[in-house]
């Protein structure tokens, strides 16, 4: 177990390498520049000596060889530059960002557990009745509607008919728990509800399918209870398949939520993420992928450590 | 024999209705007068994009002018309530020489930095210094604006003197820019670059903080040099980079305004939900969309081709209609419709493209295509950006008149990046190109239509030494009226004889919407100037 671990552990070193490489030369590969967009992108004039001067500052006038390995030297080292447009440190843009965005991934995250697993398992054990069918269709809808679709609802809703709009700035749960969750409430329903569909759907086929297993057949005969045995013994195990499609629908939240941030104003990770590509502010992409990547490689790895708690026929060969 | 009615109870009625209009009207504008300005309260403004740096001197966007110029101050400025009128900010009074190469400033008195030391003539020299003959490693966006200035001295504390090397008509204006933040000249002499990531300035506000993307927060500054100003007790400047959060922003009252500007529908569905407690101001834009012609491909390197493209564009009916859709609203040449130098509009109407007779006007330009050869059904692609509005909705336009002179024009709407790249390249046909100032002077707005080896603005690919001729020349010329003369020698010849490139399809509308408690914001004809907030107050 422990050398599967570290084996593991050590696969991600060559797996982010090969993204920082191919983030590097997707973003010189685009048209356009950073100064360019800067300078002209406002209608203003500058002159060339001006974008010039610019280009060297920013370490553009090196060549590429040069500029990569400047970079990739940077990140070994855990030291990510430097926003080509803010000029910030990538680490302190990220920083006060990164906290809305986990967030709003725990809480979106909530509350689709809170949703599909009760709804799947019920759905299941009640299926083909009204229940089975009200859970369907309340899945599907879900799956139909596109989260960001439901965010502006929610927005045009209260704008139109209260003239209210939750919060626009991020205040901390820790400096003031109401203000904060009164601002992200609202998105993590919205994405919550779609994420909430998908595992709700997992859920029931999964409950169905164990079901039908010998060994509740077992247990029943055994004479335990319905609950016992749907909680103890077919919840349990039909819950692999939803916590790995949890993990990855979580790592995704974190970086992915870029239409949702934008319809709320939240200042998270996926925001960045967009004004960072549109601004062609490479550095600060390269990282956001790299660190997006991590994630998402981190929380296969955990994924799997807890499919193989739960279910020790799995074994890490 | 006709019997005609008794019109005199009307006229009378008339008359009295006028004069009760008359004086509400006055009434009205007597009580707007005479409010008297409180002090307090946060005034909250959206704002459409995140500053790349805090360098007043090096940044072009208004993203970071409008949540950082209340820290400053700067040497002139506009009029708040009277633009384009000239008037000090941190000069109280200024001489020019006879021969218009010597600018002397007098330095107001006391004027202190947010850290209590005092503004002196030396940091407006070195301010200045900074701007003009950066040093190395040091980015200067309008350097070359101020290339006609040999030297800046500072004789005395309080006088700082400009020597030119030949008159310029616009310099002046220029040092009303709001971009020419005045620094401290001890903190430039240790660190030319410190201002692009700290604020110390005079102006109105101190800072506070700033959470990069979310927010900017300023408070008063008790300090300010003008007694009484500012009214606020701060302001706190909300990053909003996309359109309709920052329209839900000001409708739900969350901000008390965005002051780049909206477009008409999000006016409409402001005004639907707030009422009466938001007012709109409206005001031709200094900022423009141009349709560029590539003139080193074929077939638009022939005159006539170029002449039959502007001619087939319906303007006046392009006003009515796209108004109502987006920004673009006002008929104009070279300059923007309601400035000193626009060129009338019974004068307009002689230039190609500006006749109210469209259907003459595609006649001729059919005629001018045969003469090219051009064949009928034609192909050529028109590149735009990828923003709605009002870029595609123009694109859109445009297409639709060049095809009613039977040109087959494919719209390759593009991503920012690509869509520099392409223009910068010369990989076009025809293309929708822009631009935004931040006042009316023809040396900004005609720089983009001299030479392209002069202007890297201009993306259409042409040189012609007699349109950079006139462009000296009416730089240099301080007389109002022979300086009038040449720009309308200059437009024509962009516009009618060569057309170049086209000249503004339109100018936009400014529209910026508030709350009504906001007070003493006047709107200018453009987003860059007047953005301090000193006079702005908000009612109970």
């Amino acid at each position: 177990m422990r050398h599967y671990i570290l084996k593991r552990l050590l696969l991600m070193i060559p797996t982010l390498f090969g993204v920082a490489v191919l983030i590097f030369l997707l973003l010189r590969v685009l048209p356009g520049d950073i100064v360019e967009l800067k300078y002209a992108g406002t209608g203003s004039y500058a002159p060339k000596e001006a974008l010039a001067r610019e280009r060297a500052q920013l370490g553009l006038d090196q060549p590429l060889w040069k500029q990569f390995i400047t970079w990739i030297v940077g990140i070994s080292l855990l030291d990510f530059g430097t926003s080509m447009w803010t000029g910030q440190p990538i680490t302190h843009e990220i920083a006060i960002r990164l906290e809305l965005s986990i967030e709003l991934a725990v809480m979106a995250t909530f509350v689709a557990i809170l949703i599909s697993i009760p709804l799947g398992a019920l759905a299941a054990v009640k299926q083909d009745t009204w229940i089975d069918y009200f859970v369907r269709i309340f899945s599907i809808a879900g799956l139909a509607i596109p989260s960001f679709w439901l965010a502006i609802v929610i927005i045009l809703t209260f704008v139109i008919y209260f003239r209210w709009l939750p919060p626009l700035t991020f205040t901390s749960l820790w400096v003031d728990p109401k203000a904060n969750l009164t601002q992200l409430i609202w998105p993590a329903l919205a994405v919550g509800y779609r994420y909430s569909a998908v595992a709700t759907r997992m859920t029931r086929s999964a409950v169905l399918e164990v079901l039908r297993e010998d060994y509740i057949r077992t247990a029943r005969a055994k004479g335990l209870r319905e609950n016992a045995v749907l909680i103890r013994h077919a919840l349990k195990n039909a819950l692999l398949p939803v916590i790995t499609v949890i993990g990855l629908e979580f790592a995704f939240l974190v970086g992915g939520l870029v239409v949702t941030e934008q319809v709320f104003n939240l200042n998270g990770i996926g925001k960045l993420f967009v004004e960072a590509i549109s601004q062609r502010d490479y550095t600060m992409v390269q990282s956001l992928v790299l660190l997006t990547s991590f994630i998402f490689i981190f929380v296969n790895f955990l994924v799997d450590l807890v499919n193989a708690y739960l279910d020790p026929r799995i074994r890490f060969q | 024999m006709l019997k005609y009615p008794d019109l005199s109870i009307v006229r009378r009625f008339a008359s009295l209705l006028l004069t009760v209009v008359g004086s509400l009207a006055v009434a009205g504008v007597a009580a707007f007068a005479a409010e008297t300005p409180r002090s307090g309260g946060e005034l909250v403004f959206a704002v459409g994009g995140t500053p790349p740096s805090y360098d007043g001197h090096r940044e072009t966007t208004f993203a970071m002018l409008h949540p950082v110029a209340p820290h400053y101050s700067t040497l002139l400025r506009f009029d708040p309530q009277n633009y384009p009128k000239i008037v000090g900010d941190v000069a109280e009074s200024w001489q020019v020489s006879k021969d218009k190469l010597t600018y002397t400033f007098k330095i107001r008195k006391g004027i202190q930095f947010h850290d209590g030391s005092v503004l002196t003539a030396k940091d407006v020299k070195a301010t200045y210094d900074k701007i003009i003959f950066p040093p190395e490693g040091v980015v200067s966006s309008r350097q070359a604006t101020y290339a006609v200035v040999d030297k800046v001295e500072s004789p005395d504390g309080q006088t700082i003197v400009f020597r030119l090397k030949h008159p310029s008509a616009s310099f002046l204006a220029n040092l009303a820019s709001p971009w020419n933040f005045i620094y401290k000249a001890d903190i430039l002499a240790k660190d030319p670059r410190w201002y692009e990531k700290n604020i110390m300035g005079t102006g109105p506000f101190t800072f506070v903080e700033y959470v990069a993307g979310s927010h900017w927060v300023g408070k008063k500054n008790p300090n300010y040099f003008m007694k009484g100003r500012p009214y606020l007790d701060g302001y706190k400047a909300l990053i909003i980079r996309d359109t309709a959060p920052r329209v839900a922003a000001v409708r739900s009252g969350q901000a008390h305004a965005e002051f780049r500007g909206f477009n008409p529908g999000a006016r409409d569905d402001i005004v639907k939900t707030a009422g009466d407690q938001v007012v709109v101001q409206e005001i031709p834009w200094v900022c423009n969309l141009t349709v560029t012609i590539n003139n080193e491909k074929k077939p638009f390197d022939d005159v006539r081709v170029r002449r039959a493209l502007t001619l087939a564009i319906d303007r006046w009916e392009a006003s009515k209609a796209l108004s109502q859709i987006s920004v673009m609203k006002y008929v104009g040449g070279l300059f923007r419709p309601g400035s000193e130098f626009a060129t009338p509009e019974s004068e307009l109407v002689k230039l190609a493209g500006y006749g109210k007779n469209i259907e003459a006007s595609r006649t001729e330009a059919k005629r001018l295509l045969r003469e090219a050869g051009v064949p009928e059904g034609f192909s050529f692609t028109l590149k735009n950006r990828n923003v709605r509005e009002p870029y595609e909705v123009t694109g859109i336009y445009v297409i639709d008149q060049w095809r009613q002179i039977g040109l087959n024009v494919n719209h390759v709407q593009q991503e920012e990046g690509a869509y520099f790249n392409d223009f910068r390249q010369g990989n076009f046909d025809t293309g929708i190109d822009f631009s935004c100032d931040f006042m009316d002077d023809p040396d900004l707005q005609l720089f983009k239509f001299i030479s392209s080896e002069k202007s890297p603005v201009n993306y259409a690919r042409y040189n012609d030494s007699v349109l950079d001729e006139l462009y000296d020349k009416q730089s240099r010329t301080t007389d109002p009226k022979e300086r009038l003369k040449l720009l309308r020698q200059f437009e024509k010849r962009v516009v009618d004889e060569k057309a170049y490139q086209f000249p503004p399809t339109l100018w936009w509308q400014r529209i910026v919407v508030h709350s009504a408690k906001m007070k003493g914001g006047k709107v200018t004809p453009s987003h860059y100037v007047n953005q301090d907030l000193r006079d702005v107050w908000l009612a109970q």
